[in-house]
């Protein structure tokens, strides 16, 4: 008789145990299906030398973290130092990969900018921003559209990529990269990368 | 009346003049049809309770423009769904597909409905089954004076 009064308090504890977990999960962090398999294909403009195109091709046989970063990004802002900060130990290459830098921006109404000026206005805009915040990159590109962007399921930036010497996306970073994400997580992969064949 | 008749009139009249600046001035309404239905049943990951039809999302006005570019160059619908899935994964979709994943999401309000009426059906039946013993004789009488309102010795309310 005194058990089915513990009942309701069972049920209960099992909603509280369910809904705490839920609260512990991030619903922005959704999973990508991209994980293990090849990095879709690119070959976009080089912010350092717009007339010369920089492809994944260039980049096989090394580790590389592939960062989407723009400057109207803010939290782009957030994790930049820490990029920086990474850059100067030389751990591992950071490919930028700079997304729709003018029309992304909610700030610009692209109705009145002519449609030969978005890709002057952007690297301006790109270097103006590196040169402000510090160059982490080896290399940036721009994606002007987005569309690569759309290949790599990018949804916010920013967004970083672990890619293999293959050129297989191993891992996927969703927000601004912390130090501890870092630490904890990047790096060990970069070195556990860097040891395979 | 009539004048409050007009102002509803006009109410409605200035709605459907507003409803109709929304709708965009395109070549093909066929295919226009085509990309808002399939955009309905696509999640936009921005914002994620709307879809990419409704919001206005940056990332949502992207795939929108991606849905009709590759319609238009004659993909089929499931084909732009393997496309948008293929980057974003089953997220994307709506509606989740049945998979070992998401059964207990597809069968568990079913199978929570009649599990809840199975009980409720097993309660209902022992409680007629243990249902109070009959009332005695005088127990009777008082109660039929009392529907006939003929009672006389409990306290009028």
């Amino acid at each position: 008789m005194k058990a089915k009064f513990l009942v309701p308090l069972f049920l209960f504890l099992l909603l509280v145990l369910f809904l705490g977990f839920g609260l512990g999960l991030n619903p922005r962090e959704v999973p990508s299906p991209l994980i293990d398999k090849p990095a879709p294909a690119f070959s976009l403009a080089r912010l350092d030398d717009p007339a010369r195109e920089l492809g994944l091709a260039d980049m096989k046989g090394q580790v590389f973290l592939l960062n989407v970063w723009a400057s109207w990004c803010v939290a782009c802002r957030q994790e930049h130092p820490v990029l920086v900060a990474l850059a100067k130990q030389n751990a591992v290459p950071i490919l930028g990969l700079n997304y729709k830098e003018v029309r992304g921006d909610g700030g610009i109404d692209m109705r009145k900018i002519p449609a030969d000026q978005e890709v002057p206005m952007a690297i301006a805009r790109a270097k103006q921003w590196l040169t402000e915040h510090g160059d982490p990159y080896d290399v940036t590109v721009l994606d002007i559209e987005g569309r690569v962007g759309i290949d790599f399921g990018v949804y916010g930036v920013p967004e970083t990529f672990l890619i293999d010497k293959k050129g297989v996306i191993r891992y996927k970073h969703i927000g601004p990269v912390t130090p501890a994400a870092l630490r904890d997580t990047i790096l060990p992969k970069v070195a556990a990368l860097n040891a395979e064949a | 009346m009539r004048r409050l008749l007009l102002a509803l009139g006009l109410s409605l009249f200035a709605l459907a003049a507003a409803a109709g600046t929304a709708v965009p001035a395109v070549a093909d309404p066929v295919l226009e049809a085509r990309v808002l239905k399939l955009s309905e049943v696509l999640r936009c990951l921005v914002c994620q309770n709307q879809s990419i039809a409704e919001s206005n999302a940056d990332l949502a006005q992207d795939l929108r423009a991606q849905v009709r570019e590759q319609l238009g160059a004659g993909k089929s619908e499931d084909q732009v769904i393997d496309y948008m899935v293929a980057r974003y994964g089953d997220f994307v979709l709506y509606e989740p597909p049945v998979r070992l994943s998401t059964v207990l999401l597809w069968a568990g309000p079913a199978t929570l409905a009649v599990v809840g009426v199975g009980v409720l059906l097993m309660r209902l039946r022992r409680r007629n089954r243990e249902a109070a013993p009959g009332l005695d004789d005088a127990q009777r009488a008082r109660a039929r004076a009392l529907l006939d309102g003929k009672d006389d010795s409990g306290a009028q309310a």
